[in-house]
This record gives structure tokens, sequence and C-alpha cells, in this order.
């Protein structure tokens, strides 16, 4: 979506030949749109988490041992999710785009329909296979992999929701830089890690990190699907986001505040991440391009 | 190393590319693939470096059985159609690639590419990467990529296909200088028939998966096998007319054809490519009357056409340029053509009982 | 000719067979078999306590509430956003980059916070709750409490799918229609507009899909009374709390298969324009 968005830039701007009057009224109703729907509620988090100064947000933050603990317990999930995620990805555009094979548009279906499950269903679906009433549950408690109520589900949970944002990111990325380049590697003798580390991976390592951000953001403020898998044992498996509920149901508001402003400043720091990066892609494909001409 | 097709075929879902297709390269040969597209001749290729594999037949190497043998352990060079240049590396390390992968020491490396850089007129080029090159220039690191492991042998797919017709000139008659000098086993496919001719020693006609002719690019032009190979190796006048008793009958024109000499009529149809087309101001007994629409005198032949009212087909012919001055053709002539020689070929003949 | 072996057709790049292993097993265990089991669940009841769990009264308003909220944000949305994409791609102005940079921030915030956020903003003493409640406009712990969240998480979907399209609109359509006499409102209706088309669509799904399945946001800014505010997504929480587990899957499957049919229909929809468009 934003690789898109960074062609817009590229294309050029359009010479506007709308009237001064009504671009004026149109930047105008958007400022406010956007004034209004976003940048309000992004200051207000932080008007609300630092009304009394930096010392009280810092200790709602680190008094309190439950609120530490999910804080604890959202940076270390996250990144494994991505992580596997981003496992999962890569084979699976690796196999979609370089692969044509019975099936493929079946695996192409699925790989989207993580967007379509409301992530409540996918905490609730989780519950039925791995929960205590579940159909695996009462077993892998018997093994000591209690899922449900614990870690390993809340995992679970933020890993379906986040599953295609990496092979997304791929997967139009790789289909249209083609195969000639893997094929003319293989020819060349180039053994299957000499291949990925070497040719592919050089190729689309800007579109990973991409990928890679937009399911980090995600997984971090996963709240449906955790949620419903986590029982809301404090101090055990409430992540960040089911924190924030959690002190705001007890009329905490400046811890709920306090939480919330750090998964803000997350969310910040990606976007900024993003901005980067797409300046710095773009600035490369606009050398590469000015070179071309020259 | 000779390389030998034994009844290959290959079908993508219900498009058959190769049906039982056999052919021999001798070895240090230039052979080239010509067909349309979709004949079939790069799937051919692909076949041979190991990029596809075949349904079913085998594919040799001097005596060994390579069919099974993957790509990148057939030590053949590869030149893709558009390249295929790694985009992230310099040009020299495009070329290096192969070394690189096979751990050959860094030095000796080094050597050998700068050596092929050479070899194909890029010394000083090596630090630049692939976007900063020209069309011609990527084609020759393309080729210098492929030659660092000293194949035994080159395959080529439309290497000058992206080329406009200037530099495509050029390369053809470098490449060609470069062959006779490794003496690598070549393979090449076009569909540019005079490239074929110009550059190979071995042209392969292909056509709707099979091959239709192969021979040197004398005998293909002069003996075209088929009407296909007749019609593609270029512009080409089609009479229909039938044979009889050693002579074959087109309209007015009658002449010798030693390959049927019963008395029982048959149909047939004759090529006469544009040189073999004469034009007199005078009729003869066996010449067709014709009007002239078109003299195109700009060339090294002057491009005759004309329409032959009585049949209503229009012909091309190609005049030496000393004949045209005599004739001095304008548009609105009636001229007399005929045929100094004819290709005649005669569709199977269908029995009846 | 002795009959010719058959091979198996095998392509030259490597890693077909174990990629193929990871991503089926992925899918398997972490959708496959939770979407499978689901519907199994279902399965283990009869028609009428199905109808009965899935279909209760307060189950069909919330399904209704689900959608009708998620629709209108999401038209809400197309319309805001094309404005939104329109200024961003066209015009040059004093704040330009940063309108654009913070349209994705409801991509990245969690949507907990969101939720947080716009439920104190619109309250009595909050920031626009001050204004808004005495004109009667109750934007906290009501319907359009719902609507206003969505429309804030659907909007950069939009926003991203019509900007790159309106980027790429050559020049010269928007001359050449000048040149044949429309004026720029005949311009941006009858050739803009017509083009962006397929955008649009896809720009309403993402939106729409978005709002379907949403709860972390809604469950704080709705108030989730049954009848009135509780979409469906909390009505599945709701039962789960009270351990009704084959409730809860019933309303799941239901909702599951509302939001597909409807993003099947709306994809369907988009390669028809397609069609037409190209």
């Amino acid at each position: 979506m934003h690789l898109s968005a960074r062609q817009t830039r590229i294309a050029g701007r359009h010479v506007a030949n709308e009237p001064l009057w009504l671009r004026i009224l149109l930047i105008g109703i958007s400022g406010i749109v956007v004034t209004v729907l976003i940048i309000v509620p992004l200051v207000y988090v932080f008007v609300q988490a630092f009304g009394n100064g930096p010392a009280a947000w810092w200790a709602q933050l680190v008094k309190d041992r439950d609120t530490q603990h999910s804080i604890f317990l959202t940076v270390v999930l996250a990144p494994v999710a991505v992580l596997l995620n981003t496992i999962f990805g890569l084979a699976a555009a690796w196999t979609l785009t370089k692969f044509r094979f019975r099936g493929r548009v079946l695996l192409l279906t699925l790989l989207d329909l993580p967007f379509a499950v409301s992530p409540v269903v996918a905490g609730l679906c989780i519950l039925l296979v791995y929960g205590m009433q579940g159909f695996l549950g009462p077993t892998l408690r018997e093994w000591g992999m209690p899922v449900v109520f614990s870690w390993p589900g809340l995992l679970m949970a933020t890993t379906f929701v986040t599953m295609p944002f990496v092979a997304r990111e791929l997967i139009p990325l790789m289909e249209s830089l083609g195969s000639d380049e893997e094929l003319a590697a293989v020819s060349l003798g180039a053994s299957r890690w000499q291949l990925f580390w070497r040719i592919t991976l050089p190729n689309i390592k800007w579109g990973l990190l991409f990928g890679i951000i937009q399911c980090h953001a995600r997984a971090i403020g996963e709240f449906g699907a955790v949620k419903v898998v986590s029982g809301g044992i404090g101090g055990q498996t409430d992540t960040m986001p089911l924190r924030v509920e959690k002190l705001f149901q007890e009329y905490n508001n400046p811890g709920s505040y306090a939480v919330a402003s750090v998964l803000t400043l997350m969310a910040l720091a990606t976007l900024a991440a993003r901005i980067l990066l797409e300046r710095w892609t773009e600035y490369q494909l606009a050398a590469m391009s000015e070179e071309k001409e020259g | 190393m000779s390389i030998s097709i034994q009844n290959v075929s290959r079908r993508f879902g219900n498009f058959q590319a190769l049906s039982d297709v056999s052919l021999n390269v001798p070895s240090g040969s230039l052979t080239a693939l010509l067909g349309p597209s979709g004949s079939g001749k790069t799937t051919l290729l692909r076949i041979i470096a190991g990029l596809e594999t075949p349904d079913t037949g085998t594919v040799l190497f001097q005596e060994e059985d390579v069919t099974e043998k993957a790509a990148r352990d057939r030590e053949v060079g590869f030149v893709f159609q558009h390249y295929a240049l790694f985009r992230h590396m310099t040009v020299f390390e495009n070329v290096a690639f192969g070394l690189r992968v096979r751990k050959v020491a860094k030095d000796i490396a080094n050597a050998r590419v700068k050596e092929l850089l050479s070899l194909v007129r890029l010394e000083g080029l090596g630090n630049r990467f692939p976007s900063e090159l020209s069309g011609g220039q990527r084609q020759r690191v393309a080729l210098a990529r492929a030659l660092a492991m000293r194949p035994q042998m080159l395959l080529l797919d439309e290497p000058f296909g992206a080329l406009d017709a200037k530099v495509r000139q050029e390369l053809r008659t470098w490449l060609r200088k470069l062959h006779e000098e490794m003496h690598v086993t070549t393979v090449f496919v076009t569909h540019d028939q005079e490239e074929a001719f110009e550059m190979a020693d071995q042209v392969v006609v292909m056509n709707h998966g099979k091959i239709e002719q192969i021979g040197t690019p004398q005998d293909v032009f002069d003996h075209p096998a088929t009407p296909f190979v007749m019609d593609f190796l270029g512009n080409v006048n089609v009479f229909h007319g039938r044979v009889k008793a050693g002579r074959v009958e087109l309209g007015p024109f009658s002449l010798a054809y030693d390959a049927y000499t019963h008395e029982e009529p048959r149909n047939a149809t004759a090529y006469v490519r544009p040189h073999e087309l004469e034009i007199d101001r005078v009729a003869t007994a066996t010449s067709l009357a014709a009007r002239v629409l078109q003299v195109n005198p700009a060339g090294a032949v002057v491009k005759v056409r004309v329409f032959a009212e009585e049949y209503g087909v229009e012909l091309n012919i190609d005049l030496i340029r000393d004949r045209a001055a005599v004739l001095r053709l304008q548009s609105g002539d009636t001229v007399y053509v005929h045929p100094k020689t004819a290709r005649v070929f005669m569709p199977e003949p269908e029995y009846a009982i | 000719m002795g009959s010719p072996k058959h091979r198996r057709r095998s392509s030259p790049l490597p890693g077909f067979a174990s990629g193929l292993t990871v991503t089926v097993a992925y899918l398997g265990i972490l959708l496959i078999i939770p979407l499978g089991a689901c519907l199994i669940k279902t399965a283990s009841l009869d028609w009428p306590q199905f109808v009965a769990a899935a279909w209760s009264a307060r189950a069909r308003s919330a399904y209704f509430l689900t959608f009708s909220t998620s629709a209108i944000a999401a038209v809400i949305d197309v319309i805001l956003g094309t404005l939104l994409a329109w200024v961003l791609v066209r015009y040059e102005f004093p704040g330009r980059r940063l309108m654009d940079a913070v349209i994705d921030l409801p991509f990245a915030l969690p949507t907990a916070v969101a939720g947080l956020v716009y439920s104190s903003l619109y309250v009595k003493n909050g920031w626009f709750g001050q204004f808004l409640i005495p004109l009667g406009i109750q934007g906290s712990y009501s319907r359009l409490a719902i609507v206003l969240v969505l429309v804030f998480l659907g909007l950069p979907f939009v926003v991203r799918t019509i900007q790159p399209l309106l980027g790429s609109l050559e020049g010269d359509i928007e001359e050449a229609a000048a040149s044949l006499g429309a004026n720029r409102w005949q311009t941006f209706w009858r050739v803009i507009l017509p083009s962006l088309r397929p955008a649009l669509a896809t720009g309403f799904a993402l939106a729409f899909a978005r709002g379907l399945g949403e709860y972390g946001s809604v469950v704080f800014v709705s108030g989730n009374m049954p009848f009135k505010t509780e979409i469906a997504p909390v009505l599945i929480v709701q039962k789960l709390d009270e351990y009704s587990y084959p409730e809860a899957t019933a309303i799941a499957v239901v909702l599951l298969a509302g939001s597909l049919l409807a993003l099947g229909l709306i994809s369907w929809l988009e390669a028809r324009n397609r069609r037409y468009a190209s």
C-alpha cells in the first residue's frame, strides 16, 4: 500500500487547475478532518499521560508490577510473532511467486483470510482447539504445555492476526521482480542459500522491512484475539493493550493513559521508521532513474 | 561439447510447446534456433540449459545423459533474453558471481573477471551498476557473466532482441568473431532470419513445437523443406496451380518440375522469391500481364509492386538497379512478368478408396 | 519406439518442497485447524439450538449494528479519503507532508488506545463533548461513537488505495475532457471519478472489513448495551465470559460467514468493475 504511495510522489504532482478558493476550501476541510480524527486524539493521549508531569507518568509505569509485566510481555511476544510471520512470509512468498502449482490460488486466498476474520473470532477458534474444553487443550495441559490463559496462547493469537502482513508485502514485490535473476544465478552455479542470501534477499530487503514494521505495529496493538485467549490474569497474561483496558475499567485513568502513551510512542516510532524507509527507497529509485536518463 | 536432443516433448497445460523434437548440435558449432514466437525454440533452449525439464525424451552432452542433471551442475553459460543481470551488484560482481559461488580463490577470480571485461570491451565499467549501462553494454555483461566459468557451451535467448538496429548489427559481427576465437558450442534463439543466416553454421527452423528443417543457412534458404520455411524466410509470392508430367503450370507460367512425372495432374503451390521474378516490357507466351502499382528505388535493390488483374494477385518483385535503370518503370505501366524459378510444394495426396 | 518414461516436472529453482511444507503447515496449525474447530463445534449443535444461539433477537441486533456501522463508516471513509487523497496528490501546501504522515497513524496505533481516547473526547466534559453534547450529539457510548472510531480506523485504507491511482492519472485526460468542452465539475464527475472506481471499491472493502472485525476500540467507546450498542464481536466475548462456548461459536460462525459473503461480493463487483475499467 505504501509502496504505491511512494510511486505517487515520484510520478510528480499535477498542476492544480482548480481556482484558489476551491483549493483553499478543500485543503481546509482536509485539515479539519485530519485534526479532529487523528491529531487531537494523538495530542490528547500525551496531555492525559503527562498531565501531572513526567515523574508521575514514570511512576505509573514502574510502580505498578502488573503494568511492568504487561510491558515485558508485549516487548517479548511481538518480536517473536513477527519473527515467525517473517519466516512464514518468506516461505509463502517464495513458494507462491516462483512456482506454479495446483492449489496455489487456494493458498493465496487462505492468506487473505485473517483479514476477514474478526480478531475475536480468531481468539475463539484458538480457544476451541487449545482451550481446556478444546480438542487438544487437555492433552497439551497434561504434557505441561498449556496454551490458553498463558503465553503460548497469546503468541498464537498475535501470530494469527498478523500472519498475512509480511507475505502480503512480499508477494506482489517478488511477482513483479520475476525469477530471471534467480534462474541466472542457478545457471551460474549458486546453491539454494547462495541464491537466497545473494540474490533474492538484496532485492526484497526494503519490502521485507516494510512488512516487518507493519506486522510489528499490529502485533504490539493486538487486542481482541489476545483478550479472548488471555483470561485476563493480571501480572501474567495481560499485554499492554489489555492493561490499558483493565486500568481504564478500574478508573485508574493516569495509569491507563501512561501505558497508552507508551503504545502511542511505539506507533509513532513505527510511522517514523516507515517514513524514513520510504524516503530512503524513494531516494534510491530517484537516483537510479536519474542515472538511467543521464 | 556436442549436444544431442532425442525425442523431447514438453507440454504446458494445454499448450504443446515441443513435440518429439530431435536435434544434434556438433561440438564447436554455432547453431540458431529460428522460428516465430510460440514455436518452442526458447523452451528447447531452456531444456538444454536445465532450466526446464522435458516431459519425455533425453538430452545428451557428448555421451552423457544430462536430462536429470540440475542446471547448476551442467556448466552451461546462459544469456537471458532480458539479461537478468543482478541489479544490486556492480558489473564486476555480476561477472564474478559464478566464480564467487563456486569459491574460486579471490585473486584468480578477479583476474579472470578483468580478462573477461576486456574481452567484452567493458574495461573501466566494472564499478557501474546494470542500471547505468546501455542496452548493448548490458548484453555484453550478460555474456561475460555467462563465460566466466569457461562453460562447455553457450546458450543465448534472443540475444539481440532488445537492441536497436545499429547496435544489433555490431554485436552480431562481434559475437560471430568471438565464437571463431573461442569455439564454444553455441546455440542461440532468434525470430529474425537475417540474424540466423548471418551468424549461424547451422539453422534449425521451428514451428508449432516441431523442427521444420535443419541445415546450413544456404541449404535452408535455397532449398526450403516446407512451405512454412519458405514463407517464414520472408517475402514470397505464392502461386496456386497444378503439376503434371514433369511440368508445373501456374496460370500462364509453365516451368520444368522433375519431381513429379506422372500424367495425372495434382494441385500444387509454388513459391517465388521477389528476386526470382523477371520483368519485361514485351509479352511472351509464358508471361503474365501486370500493372505497376509502386516503385521503391531507395535500397540495394529496387522494389516493385505489381498487380496482375487477370488473376487478381499482387506480386512483389526485386530488381537489381541496373535492370531497373534499363526498364525505367513508372506506376501505371503495363509490364510482363515471369519467374526464373519456383519452389513447388504438393499437399499430401488425399487417397480415396 | 519404446514407451518414453514420463518425468516429474521440476523447476530449476530450489525450495519448492520445503517452502510449500512450511506454508501449508503454518496455515494449517494457525488457520485451518482453528477455523475448522469453529465449524465442528457449531456442527455439534442441532438446528434449533443453532438458531436459538445465533439468531436470537439480541444477536440479530448485534449483527445489524456491526454491519450497518461498518458500512456507514466505510462510506464516510470513502468520501473523506477521496478528499484527502485529492488534496495530498494535487496540492502543495504547508503541512502537507505532516498530513501525509499522520494519515497512517490509525494503521499503527493500537486500537485500545484509539478506543480509550475516543471514549473520553466525546463525553460531557471531554474536549469535543462539551460543545457537541449541548447540541444533542452523543459521540460517546452511542452508535455514533462506534461509527466515529471506525471512521478513524478505516481512513488510511481508503486514502492509501486512492492516492497512487490518483497520482498516476494522466494529466492529459483532464485536458482532453476540458478541450471537449467539459467544465471542471463534469470532468471530475464523468472522467476522474469513474477511473477511480476500482480503487474506491477496494478502499471501501478494506475499511468495511476492518470495521466488521473490530473489537478493541469499540468496546471502549460504545457502552456495550445489548440491543442498542452491542456489536457482534462484543457479544461473542460476552458469551465467552459466561462460558457459553457453543453460543459464542454459533455467533462467530454467522459473523464469519457474513464477513466472507460481504467481502466476496465486493471483490466480485470489483473484478467486474475492473473489467469495464480496463
